[in-house]
């Protein structure tokens, strides 16, 4: 099931070892670019801007590097959310314990789930993954402490370590970029170990990554789970940014944006997703006016993206360049 | 008292012509609510265009205010609002935010609105929560809630006779809670809850639930839900001979638009508490009908909630002389005895619920109706103080 | 010994009976479904959308042009079908050499853009549409009272999926269609017009989503997300059946809508997710499906 074209595939990222200059570079000026960013935007934007890069490039690891589409992500996204605004709220956790807690949530889900999903493929994976996360749902909708379609309201923003309060949205903002860059990074750093590059050649060839001694399965479930787990964190980050976890987060239609996101931005990229997801959440907060309008324009963006950019916008400069990004 | 004035933008500048008033005062308020989603007939586009004939109407130009409207879409989705009312608040200096419907988000808009101290007018929420588990000093929840909806409903029901009930509650909280506040009403007037089935929400079709009550034997059915659920849930309790046969259905969260989608042919016999209908006397139709030129359609109560607070909110205002100090402005509220034209008296108890009257209609039957918008039969009225549900101590800020 | 957990037998014929009638929609819809997937191997997501279309189209026939139901019964399927058609030319037709997932997000787009057209041009409050007089009324069977509509639905659907089914199976034309899905080259060669045959099968299929609509116009309100809510578990179905299946999509069709029924007797809240679980149980024992041949 390779989602990518021949065309594209060619030009990934390969190396191994270290990263290539032109990545550090970039990652090195987008840090920069986000420790500048709260002084000119509006940081609460900016935080959701970055839980989303993080959820995009949670969901990308597993579908532009592993091959598997998931239409089943807002499970982990939306139920780590939940954990963590429970911690946060009424066991009294401390924030980065409390979004710890909704990553390690989401990963036990994602393994349970995951186990049982890879054992499909195409379609059918995609199929299995949104009928548990339909069922997910069902639980959030249901179960007492989610607060049914209230949601978790009124999630305490608390103190870091016991120490530094975050009621600021600026001391917020630099916990939540500490937290969503180093999970980007951890999964660059994923995609380009021994690990990744085995996970690229199952998508590549399944039969032979097996013939070659490769335990397929358990690669595919290592790489769901984490996949989970960082989408996890994402979500149980984003409930402390708006100190809310909402049915929102659980539906399919947020498994729905974040393929959007990584579609949009380049699948299989580095830097897509970000991107990816940098435009679709700075379209629905600047076109919230519009009504149904925003949902037309992603209509529009998935169609134009599936029929002339399935490469994505990073995927196309990539190209024009002849570097992988 | 009408004004003609064509309005193409929403600002309303007060340039010449403020020679009374000597300071300026300058007032930004925020429409947030469902422009896309399944609330957006009974607020949506049309709130926003009732707070601008508020303004209008209150003449702020001429009382040398400068009021300023902007809108957004919250999507129904609590973080997609409580996004916006921060940035509402935090970056583009709006003063109030008018309308939002969908309980969850007015919730997480309560909290931010008390933190920035600006001001809540919830008129399309139906939330107790609001007066209640999350009241807040800023907070004014004018038009209903699903408490004052039960009572209304419930109280001339079960007086009418009809004492057994069975209820179709769509299966979420609020849902629950509706059908809570209902039998409270329905076993404190004698009668009794024979028996209750949750629906999945949303739901298409609600025939099998349907039976289930047809065969409980119950004097009404009552329907704990809302929106295309309710509206669905109508039309086959009609398609199936249920209300042909004598059970009665009692809608517990209906807007007038739902009726109007309906068609009184499926509608007719219906009972539903609302508190307002246009039709109701010369001033709500004189309003209505302006309203209808401008946006045609009749103005929901939510639409029309949110003529009306923004009218007290911006007396509110120039009496205090500032739009920066929410509470202020509240606390100014909550002492005017308002004479509303569409909600006639008006009180804002101290923990922010407005008290008005509200009433019980029942559909028109086709033959009786003469026209498109006209909808209703009034039954009944309660007053303020027995529709909505007593203040909790520590909800007084009175005290505080 | 009928009697099960407390419900009357009477209560649980009623409740099958109306289980049947909504397999009766889940079975037209998966049957389309089914028919697009077994030919161009394409998920269409805008399935849902196009049955909402069909129920619109219906509803405006009524009221822009005075077209009544039974001839809307016939043109709104062929005004959808030839929008399908449409679609199918201009972007579909683009993808058949590419992974299946990229028709799904496709057509989960075009999903997207219908739906939020008609939401703004009709709003959501819904819209009515009345049962066409002759059906109106019902008949009281002594364990429940069937609205004659309903009993229409069943007859419709039964009539429309029997004839598909023949169709595809047991004619020429259908062993044409059959074989241009295994090797559309040699088919090609033998002088049939696979392009062609392929863009009336998604018309065909996308007129049968048409057709649902507008049997189901009178029942349901008209309403922008009335495709929304049912698209996902009508692909659980067809899952279940096993893609591509035609037998397995109109059988199971009808089976879960009483499996459906059934649960909201015994375990009401849990009617939304009972076919989720199904389906999850059917992919972990039976991947293929419970009519689907091995891969």
């Amino acid at each position: 099931m390779a989602m990518a074209d021949n065309t594209t595939s060619t030009q990934r990222v390969e190396q191994t070892a270290g990263m290539p200059t032109l990545h550090k570079v970039i990652f090195v000026v987008l840090l920069i670019g986000l420790i500048a960013l709260p002084f000119f935007a509006y940081p609460v934007f900016a935080m959701k801007v970055m839980c989303f890069a993080l959820f995009a490039a949670a969901f990308n690891l597993l579908l532009g590097f592993g091959g598997l589409l998931s239409l089943g992500h807002a499970a982990y996204f939306g139920g780590a959310s939940y954990v963590a605004a429970h911690a946060a709220k009424v066991w009294g956790l401390t924030p980065e314990l409390s979004v710890l807690c909704g990553a390690a949530a989401a990963g036990v889900l994602g393994f349970a789930i995951g186990s049982l999903a890879i054992r499909r493929q195409g379609i059918y994976f995609a199929m299995v993954t949104l009928a548990f996360a339909q069922m997910v749902y069902f639980v959030a909708l249901q179960a007492e402490f989610t607060g049914g379609e209230d949601g978790i309201q009124g999630v305490p923003r608390g103190e870091l370590f016991g120490l530094f309060s975050l009621a600021d949205n600026m001391a917020l903002y630099f916990f939540v970029l500490i937290v969503t860059f180093g999970g980007i990074l951890f999964l660059y750093r994923i995609v380009h170990s021994p690990f990744g590059q085995v996970m690229k050649a199952i998508r590549e060839n399944e039969p032979r990554a097996i013939s070659l001694g490769y335990d397929v399965n358990r690669y595919k479930l290592i790489v769901f789970t984490l996949s989970a787990t960082m989408a996890g964190l994402a979500g149980a980050t984003k409930s402390q940014v708006f100190q809310l976890a909402s049915l929102t987060d659980v539906h399919w239609s947020m498994s729905g944006e974040v393929v959007l996101m990584t579609l949009l931005g380049g699948m299989g990229t580095v830097f897509g997703p970000l991107i990816g997801a940098g435009i679709i959440v700075t379209m629905q907060n600047y076109l919230a006016t519009f009504g149904a309008w925003v949902t037309i324009i992603q209509g529009v963006i998935f169609v134009l993206g599936v029929l002339m950019f399935r490469e994505g916008i990073i995927g196309v400069i990539s190209r024009w360049l002849k570097k992988p990004l | 008292m009408i004004n003609k004035l064509a309005m193409s933008t929403v600002a309303l500048a007060a340039m010449a012509g403020a020679p009374v008033m000597a300071q300026d005062i300058s007032v930004k308020l925020g429409v947030l609510n469902d422009r896309s989603g399944i609330y957006a007939d009974l607020s949506g586009e049309g709130s926003v265009v009732a707070a601008r004939m508020a303004v209008e109407d209150f003449e702020a130009a001429d009382k040398g205010m400068t009021v300023e409207i902007v809108s957004a879409d919250h999507q129904n989705k609590p973080d997609v609002g409580s996004n916006i009312a921060r940035q509402w608040y935090d970056v583009d200096g709006v003063n109030a935010i008018l309308d939002i419907p969908t309980s969850s988000v007015a919730l997480a808009v309560a909290d931010i609105t008390h933190e920035a101290n600006g001001v809540m007018l919830n008129s399309g929420a139906g939330s107790t929560g609001l007066t209640r588990e999350q009241c807040r000093p800023t907070t004014v929840h004018w038009t209903y809630d699903t408490a004052a909806l039960a009572n209304g409903t419930g109280t001339a029901m079960t007086n009418a006779g009809g004492k057994k009930w069975f209820f179709l509650t769509a299966d979420y909280a609020f849902g629950h809670s509706l059908e809570e506040n209902t039998t409270a009403v329905v076993e404190a007037n004698g009668g009794e809850v024979v028996g209750q089935v949750n629906v999945p929400f949303p739901a298409q079709d609600f025939s099998s639930f349907l039976l289930q009550a047809q065969g409980s034997g119950a004097d009404v059915i009552g329907l704990a839900n809302a929106g295309g659920d309710t509206i669905n849930a109508i039309k086959q309790a009609s398609e199936f001979g249920i209300t042909q046969a004598g059970q009665k259905l009692a809608a517990l969260l209906m807007f007038a638009n739902d009726v109007h989608a309906l068609g009184p042919q499926t509608a007719q016999g219906l009972s539903l508490t609302e508190a307002f209908y246009w039709d109701q006397n010369d001033t709500t139709r004189e309003f209505s009908q302006r309203f209808m030129d401008k946006h045609g359609s009749m103005p929901s109560m939510v639409q029309a909630g949110v003529y009306s607070a923004t009218l007290a909110y911006l007396e509110a205002v120039q009496t205090v002389g500032s739009a920066e100090d929410g509470k202020a402005v509240v606390d100014q509220i909550k002492t005017m005895d308002i004479d509303d034209a569409l909600f006639g008296k008006v009180t804002i108890r101290a923990d922010g619920r407005a008290l008005h009257d509200m009433y019980l209609f029942q559909v028109k039957a086709p033959e009786d109706s003469t026209g498109e918008w006209d909808l209703y039969n009034q039954i009944s009225s309660i007053t303020g103080e027995e529709a909505f549900l007593p203040m909790l101590d520590e909800c007084d800020f009175s005290k505080q | 010994m009928f009697e099960l957990l407390g419900i009357p037998p009477q209560v649980l014929l009623g409740q099958l009976l109306l289980g049947l009638i909504n397999g009766s929609f889940y079975a037209v819809l998966s049957l389309g479904l089914a028919v697009i997937f077994g030919l161009l191997n394409i998920i269409n997501f805008a399935h849902g959308a196009l049955y909402m279309a069909g129920a619109f189209v219906a509803w405006m026939l009524l009221n822009y042009l005075g077209i009544g139901y039974w001839p809307a019964l016939i043109l709104a399927p062929l005004i959808v079908g030839a929008f399908g058609i449409l679609l199918e030319r201009t972007m579909l037709s683009r993808l058949y050499h590419l992974d299946h997932l990229y028709g799904l997000l496709l057509t989960f787009g075009l999903a997207l853009i219908i739906q939020g057209l008609f939401r703004n041009y009709y709003g959501i409050s819904g819209l009515a549409y009345q049962i066409p007089d002759i059906l109106s009324g019902g008949q009281n069977l002594g364990f429940m009272y069937l609205p004659n509509y309903r009993a229409w639905v069943v007859i419709a659907s039964v009539l429309v999926c029997f004839t598909t089914w023949f169709m595809i199976e047991k004619t020429r034309l259908g062993a044409y269609l059959r074989a241009a899905t295994e090797n559309p080259t040699l088919v090609g060669a033998f002088g049939v017009n696979v392009p062609l045959m392929i863009m009336l099968t998604y018309g065909f299929g996308v007129a049968l989503a048409g057709f649902a609509g507008v049997l189901a116009a009178p029942i349901y309100s008209v309403n922008p997300t009335m495709g929304e809510q049912l698209i996902i578990v009508v692909f659980a179905v067809v899952v279940i059946g096993g893609m591509g299946s035609i037998m397995g999509a109109i059988v199971t069709g009808y089976m879960l809508g009483i499996v459906e029924g059934l649960t909201r007797v015994f375990y009401p809240e849990g009617s939304a997710v009972v076919i989720f679980v199904i389906m999850a149980i059917v992919l972990m024992i039976k991947p293929e499906g419970l009519f689907g041949r091995p891969a």
